[in-house]
């Protein structure tokens, strides 16, 4: 089968350019990331972050046909449905909006800095008990969907808004992670969470596109988490 | 020396559970701790622990104990586990765990509020007399990823300072022997650092991937050990490797015990539940080296399931939905993703596959790293600077086989541990190693000599030969010739290594570069696990031999001590003193 990756090397290449590989899978239809990895054995310098080849780690986000996604989860034949046949290519680019450093790897700080800028840490000054703090089912049940998130950066990356503003519009990834802290019957620092969150840009320049859901690898919905602090934050000013 | 040098109080080599708990002890206390992780902190493989963290913190059974525990560790052990390692990690553990709620990690919860806990293999009450025990806390099926999260989440409030995707190729040591710090690269731009600092703390985790088939991320290369043989430090208990009894056929991911815990059940061609057979009361939750042998065996003798009779079924169906979905969904996607099984409906191809290194590095509960002072039969002594916590440690609280759910606890409590006496030591004034320039060379050599290679073999094609080499001759059974024969293989490989050549050798994020030093790392490790598994001449907890099917208590009660500088097999007494209770002793093992 034929992919065509992102290439660039920093050292040697002026701009980047798109290689074209020739790979064999017996016919299997394997995830992205064991074709990469087929494709390192023919070439070894060809770059990409990987570790846990399972979905749960989040270091092998990266532009699949057009869609971002984790390598290690997606099958070739969802990847680029015909690729198996020889209809066409598997196509891979670096995750969009972020600067690459060299060919499927790019730059994560900036994502990362608003991930830190929503303190995700539980704040609760109460002195803690000498077992756990108590949480019902029903409350812990709040923060399924939230706590999830594995920062592999696909929905950030995929968001036009984020493209937009990476500095100062928060980002779906974030502000999922915001909201997982917000829905904490264990934290009790709500009102500050949601001060730093009360401006035109951090939050307020989603704009409802839905990227970020369509492509979380781990089914989550940020647009949703968005929305309640949306409604949080209503509350608090009337 | 032209090499850059920036100085620590103390370092931290991975960002696992372990090292993490270590830096966030460090970080609180205000001394000045760097934490060097090849990959971001959340990318490792503590990420991918599922079914949870055994602690008797009293919740399902209120009258839960911990020395209860403490008892079902040691006899999981085959008798060869530290009983005063034991005993601190499962006395200190519920203090450990409260902690981690405090720092918010998202427990799932009982009706009361409290941390849910599920069954586990190996777990009984009144020290075996009271039936299966409910101990093992969980958040869903992805404690670990919740425990990493919450353990990054925390090293960020507390300023931890993160050097992430830098690679630590090698430990620099005086002529002592005293460690001094890491040389490591900064994946990035291929700058080479000298981290110079009183207390080195490996935390680096496993070497899975010296096996073929493993639940190990790709990252579990083995740094730490490779980086401490080629230091002269030993390896302790090396040969002991856990096969975890359900991988996923084919594709090797990991389905948590917590699925045998909430219900589920082992099957094989005719439908039976076969453990029954082998483990008439624990039966599926019998220790992991008990139920892969048993799956084995029954794949040995014909019963397999598929086309090719290679591997058993995990039954979850029975369960329904709604348990499944709830408490299970991790499996649930991984089973659909890898096995294109939906466990609601159908049952999951599983067969074991390599999981965890019961050995490491030999340290005390401090997890500061031993030698032995005379050689090998020599008393244990500490090798000043150097610590290490977790699965690269070898304390040793899992002996011959580990009980599911030990792990999560290892590496909170001792990287915990490990932080609280290096903060303390620092107060009283812990002294700096300083190498020469000789031995800043020793430790840059193998930096040069890849740089320098050309026109040998490609480090995939060693690395799968490699793989195969122990997957062959050191599995779930053993045998002396073929183990003999391994030991051959292994180092025939080790001169070809050393001949090895890396085609790219360009700065900006070489994981062409990175990938040939932990090839060099798998070597060190599957060289000692291949000498010191033909060395002993028993059979005991992971460790099964064709060729000497019993325990041998008289010769092989005690640990094996691995020596890089002769590459022969010693022996360690076993601690049978812990502090506050009896002694377990030694019986036959059965569940």
């Amino acid at each position: 089968m034929k992919v065509s990756i992102y290439r660039y090397n920093p050292e040697t290449d002026r701009e980047p350019y798109m290689k074209e590989y020739e790979v064999d899978t017996g016919g299997k239809d394997l995830m992205v990331l064991d074709v990469l990895n087929l494709v390192k054995e023919q070439d070894d310098s060809m770059g990409y972050r990987r570790s846990c080849r399972e979905g749960v780690c989040g270091s092998d986000g990266m532009n699949i046909n057009g869609k971002n996604g984790l390598a290690c989860i997606t099958p070739l034949s969802a990847a680029a449905p015909g690729v198996l046949e020889g209809k066409k290519a598997l196509i891979l680019r670096p995750l969009p909006g972020l600067p690459v450093i060299r060919d499927l790897v790019v730059d994560m700080t900036m994502f990362y800095n608003q991930y830190e800028k929503v303190q995700p840490y539980l704040q609760n000054n109460t002195p803690a008990p000498a077992i756990e703090r108590l949480q019902s089912p029903e409350d812990r049940e709040k923060i399924d969907g939230l706590y999830e998130c594995i920062l592999c950066a696909c929905c950030s990356t995929s968001c036009p808004s984020f493209w937009w503003n990476p500095d100062k519009f928060l980002g779906p990834a974030a502000l999922l992670q915001s909201y997982r802290f917000l829905a904490d019957s264990r934290d009790q620092a709500t009102d500050e969470r949601l001060g730093k969150l009360d401006d035109p840009f951090s939050l307020f320049r989603c704009r409802g596109i839905m990227n970020c859901v369509s492509v979380c690898p781990k089914g989550l919905n940020p647009t949703r988490a968005i929305g309640h602090i949306r409604e949080m934050l209503l509350e608090r000013a009337v | 020396m032209s090499i850059r040098t920036v100085t620590f109080d103390a370092i931290v080599v991975g960002g696992g559970g372990a090292g993490m708990r270590a830096s966030l002890q460090m970080a609180q206390s205000g001394f000045k701790t760097a934490l060097i992780s090849k990959v971001f902190p959340t990318r490792s493989h503590t990420v991918s622990a599922q079914g949870g963290i055994t602690c008797a913190i009293a919740s399902s059974d209120p009258n839960d104990d911990w020395r209860w525990h403490m008892y079902d560790t040691v006899k999981g052990s085959d008798y060869i586990g530290d009983q005063d390692a034991i005993e601190y990690m499962c006395s200190v553990g519920p203090q450990t765990v409260f902690e981690l709620e405090h720092m918010g990690l998202p427990f799932s919860r009982t009706e009361e509020g409290r941390i849910y806990q599920r069954p586990f293999g190996g777990q009984s009450k009144n020290y075996g007399e009271g039936g299966q025990a409910a101990r093992t806390c969980a958040a869903a099926d992805r404690t670990g990823h919740a425990l990493l999260h919450t353990l990054y989440q925390q090293n960020l409030k507390n300023g931890t300072q993160f050097y992430s995707e830098w690679y630590a190729a090698e430990l620099v040591t005086d002529a002592r022997g005293h460690a001094a710090g890491v040389i490591a690269i900064c994946i990035e731009t291929g700058e080479t650092v000298f981290f110079k600092a009183k207390a080195t703390v490996f935390a680096t985790g496993g070497a899975g991937r010296i096996y073929s088939s493993t639940t190990n991320a790709l990252i579990n290369t083995g740094d730490g050990i490779g980086m401490a043989l080629r230091a002269g430090v030993p390896v302790q208990d090396i040969e002991m490797w856990q096969f975890h009894p359900t991988g996923i056929a084919g594709a090797g991911t990991l389905v948590t015990e917590g699925c045998r815990g909430e219900g589920g059940y082992l099957i094989n061609k005719d439908g039976e539940r076969f453990m029954e057979r082998y483990a008439p009361n624990a039966k599926d939750l019998a220790g992991r080296d008990v139920v892969a042998r048993s799956m084995m065996m029954e794949i040995l003798d014909g019963r397999g399931c598929g086309p090719n009779g290679d591997y058993v079924y995990l039954k979850l169906d029975h369960l329904g939905e709604e348990v499944l979905h709830s408490r299970l969904p991790g499996i649930c996607e991984l089973s659909k993703t890898f096995a294109h099984a939906d466990p609601v409906k159908e049952p999951i191809p599983v067969v074991p596959t390599c999981h965890y290194m019961m050995g490491g590095i030999p340290t005390n509960i401090h997890g500061q790293a031993l030698r032995l002072d005379g050689g090998h039969q020599g008393q244990a002594e500490q090798i000043p600077g150097l610590f290490a916590v977790g699965e690269v440690a070898c304390v040793s609280v899992h002996g011959a086989n580990r009980l599911g759910g030990n792990s999560l606890l290892d590496l909170v409590v001792f990287g915990r541990a490990a932080g609280l006496y290096i903060e303390d030591a620092l107060r009283q004034g812990m002294d700096q190693a300083e190498p020469n320039s000789d031995d800043m060379d020793r430790a840059m050599a193998r930096l040069r000599r890849w740089d320098d290679s050309k026109g040998g073999e490609s480090v995939a094609s060693l690395r799968k030969e490699l793989q195969s080499t122990m997957q062959n001759a050191f599995g779930v059974f053993r045998k002396g010739d073929l183990m003999i024969d391994g030991v051959k293989k292994v180092a025939d490989l080790r001169s070809r290594i050393g001949e090895a050549n890396l085609g790219d050798k360009s700065q900006a994020f070489n994981t062409a570069r990175i990938e040939a030093l932990e090839l060099d790392n798998l070597l060190e490790v599957a060289e000692a696990t291949a000498i010191a598994a033909e060395g002993r001449t028993e059979s005991r907890g992971a460790h099964s031999r064709y060729d000497y099917p019993d325990r041998d208590d008289e010769n092989w009660l005690c640990h094996s001590i691995f020596d890089p500088k002769t590459k022969q097999l010693g022996k360690r007494d076993v601690n049978f003193k812990p502090k506050t209770v009896d002694t377990f002793q030694p019986k036959v093992r059965t569940y």
